[in-house]
């Protein structure tokens, strides 16, 4: 049931409350019962949310405060101050920490986001011995989480003597099967004509790649770019970096919040940090997600 | 000029048979797709160096003895031996594995696609709100950190607060302390955490149903959203259902975190301990690789296993 051309697909729009299309069998009650539960479900899933943002915002005393309470009564940002504080304190400069992160997450990204399109575009499009065997290996893959493979990893790490440096986060985090995954089911959809032309042309499979194929698949990679982010973002590298100066924000964070009780405040501050970094991207780029998503499906 | 340009037309075909007889040769065609070969290199070297081969390496060391330090010497079935007969902690952590899972994949599973399919009613910016509050919890990092202040077992905890003051409770309780709470407040912070990717597949799969499908159905007599649901939504998302159903499943065996970060690790009389807590505990704390392998491969079984079997059965759907 999908339509042929991904650029036609529904979108998030603010037109669409306005023109909002007539449903077939809704009734009005039914309309309201649903709207009651999402709103119930809704809340329940939220209030950790909230707490995260409040308890960031709330000063000492209202963090020890008995019986605790969700709202924060008079808002500071003096937690963001005693973590910044704390931050300039540290042994390794706290920016270093920050290039480090952008290093692995950024590598991790780009590299993925390349190789994979890279390697999904003949797997979508085209036919070659062996390409139903590796796409069914990427597909295992997906069925079985990184704890599997750790153990061995480290071990291939290690072996490789590329431990203790950026490469042990950004190599293995290049070949995740879920990027190629959804990078080749969202190639498969574009027209073949498309490519076509620009081969009669006489250009290269390489060329037809890079300038055809690519920038008609923006939202794919766009949301590959965040899925991978999300993934690395969590990371701190604490496995593989024994150097601090190598080690990512994430690890410096942890650190910090894991000093105890006379950490409450820097540490609620920390939580929000972590929070909201990913769901920013999330927000910024939802509707080519939802878009990229349409065509993760998996066919017989 | 016209003999010769016969029997050209004849050498013609005689070459274009010859061809397609070459063409379908295996090694013209892998010669012929050298391209995609190399495109395809970079990606799969990576995939073989840190997917294929650890999964092989895990499964050949599960046989054996090994702690990094010396050559691994073949053991045979031994370390699988101790892990089901003499490996209590392991039978708790497998039991705990597998009633998490059993819980919380299908919970999570039927969650992603009700919420989906409810938020597909909405619209505009209210659909993008409600998909960013389901989503927000599963991208969030370890901000679920947030739930410890929740179960707090002292009088700072949120749901100790609550209840005393509702009179539910005379006393504060040790949620995380007390064996019968662990499994299913891990449980339930799990479920929040769990709309993931399999969830915005099914946001994303319901959109592309097309319109006059319903219409059809309309006139078919379909009466109500369930019939509607049933008969016409579930059979055209059948792809996005099955896509969704690996992460479910996948992230329900893998649950690990969660446990050590809220129940702590160890956890109060292994009560939280599962098979990827117990595989950490030997793989990088004690360095039994050998046996950590062993822990390693029945958690890949079973996740690879149950996968099949699931998507075995979501096939069936709409036949």
């Amino acid at each position: 049931m999908r339509a042929a051309n991904p650029t036609t697909k529904p979108k998030f729009s603010l037109k669409r409350i306005f023109h909002k299309e007539k449903k077939l069998n809704r009734s009005m009650a039914g309309n309201t019962l649903l709207f009651v539960f999402m709103a119930l479900c809704g809340v329940a899933m939220a209030i950790p949310l909230v707490m995260i943002v409040n308890n960031c915002l709330k000063p000492l005393d209202e963090l020890f405060q008995y019986p605790p309470k969700i709202f924060v009564r008079n808002p500071s940002l003096e937690n963001f101050t005693s973590l910044f504080v704390q931050m300039s304190e540290s042994w390794v400069t706290f920016s270093r920490y920050i290039l480090n992160t952008i290093i692995i997450t950024g590598g991790g990204m780009i590299g993925h986001v390349i190789i994979a399109s890279l390697a999904a575009y003949p797997l979508a499009k085209h036919n070659f011995p062996g390409k139903n065997i590796l796409f069914r290996m990427v597909v295992l893959s997906m069925m079985f989480s990184w704890t599997v493979t750790q153990t061995p990893q480290y071990m291939i790490i290690s072996w490789m003597h590329i431990n203790n440096s950026y490469w042990a986060l950004i190599l293995p985090a290049c070949s995740f099967g879920m990027g190629l995954y959804l990078m080749k089911q969202f190639m498969e959809q574009l027209p073949d004509s498309l490519m076509e032309s620009a081969r009669l042309d006489g250009a290269s499979e390489f060329k037809v790649f890079w300038t055809i194929v690519m920038p008609n698949v923006k939202p794919a990679w766009l949301t590959l770019s965040i899925f991978q982010f999300q993934q690395m973002w969590g990371n701190t590298g604490s496995t593989f970096l024994r150097d601090e100066e190598l080690k990512p924000l994430q690890y410096a964070l942890m650190q910090i919040s894991a000093g105890g009780v006379a950490r409450t405040g820097s540490a609620a501050a920390v939580t929000f940090i972590i929070a909201a970094v990913p769901i920013i991207f999330f927000l910024i780029c939802q509707s080519n997600i939802i878009e990229t998503m349409t065509s993760s499906g998996m066919k017989e | 000029m016209a003999f010769g340009r016969k029997s050209d037309k004849k050498s013609g075909t005689n070459t274009a048979l010859q061809t397609a007889q070459d063409h379908n040769r295996l090694s013209y065609r892998i010669k012929k797709s050298w391209a995609s070969y190399v495109m395809l290199a970079p990606y799969f070297i990576l995939f073989f160096f840190f997917t294929v081969l650890p999964v092989l390496m895990a499964v050949y060391f599960s046989f054996t003895y090994y702690d990094m330090l010396q050559m691994p010497t073949f053991i045979g079935w031994k370390n699988y031996i101790k892990l089901f007969l003499e490996d209590d902690i392991f039978m708790k952590s497998l039991k705990n594995t597998l009633i998490l899972a059993v819980v919380t994949g299908p919970a999570s599973y039927f969650m992603c696609l009700l919420f989906a399919w409810i938020i597909n009613e909405f619209h505009g910016w209210l659909r993008a709100f409600l998909t960013l509050i389901f989503y927000a919890p599963s991208i969030c990092g370890n901000a679920y950190v947030i739930w410890k202040l929740i179960l707090d077992s002292n009088r700072y905890g949120y749901l100790n607060g609550l209840l005393l003051k509702w009179g539910i409770l005379d006393e504060a309780v040790l949620w995380m302390q007390t064996e019968k709470y662990v499994l299913p407040m891990l449980i339930i912070v799990q479920l929040w955490l769990s709309l993931g990717t399999g969830f915005l597949a099914f946001i994303a799969g319901l959109q592309t149903i097309d319109k006059s499908m319903y219409e059809a159905a309309a006139l078919d007599g379909v009466k109500n959203r369930w019939q509607e649901l049933w008969y016409v939504t579930l059979p055209a998302m059948k792809p996005q259902l099955m896509f969704g159903a690996v992460m479910q499943i996948t992230q329900a065996f893998a649950i690990c975190d969660v446990s050590t970060q809220i129940a702590g690790n160890p956890s109060v009389n292994y009560s939280g301990a599962t098979i990827v807590t117990h595989l950490l505990d030997y793989g990088t704390v004690r360095f039994e690789m050998g046996y950590a392998s062993a822990i390693a491969t029945v958690l890949f079984l079973l996740m690879v296993g149950s996968n099949m079997l699931v998507q075995k059965l979501l096939r069936r759907v709409g036949e």
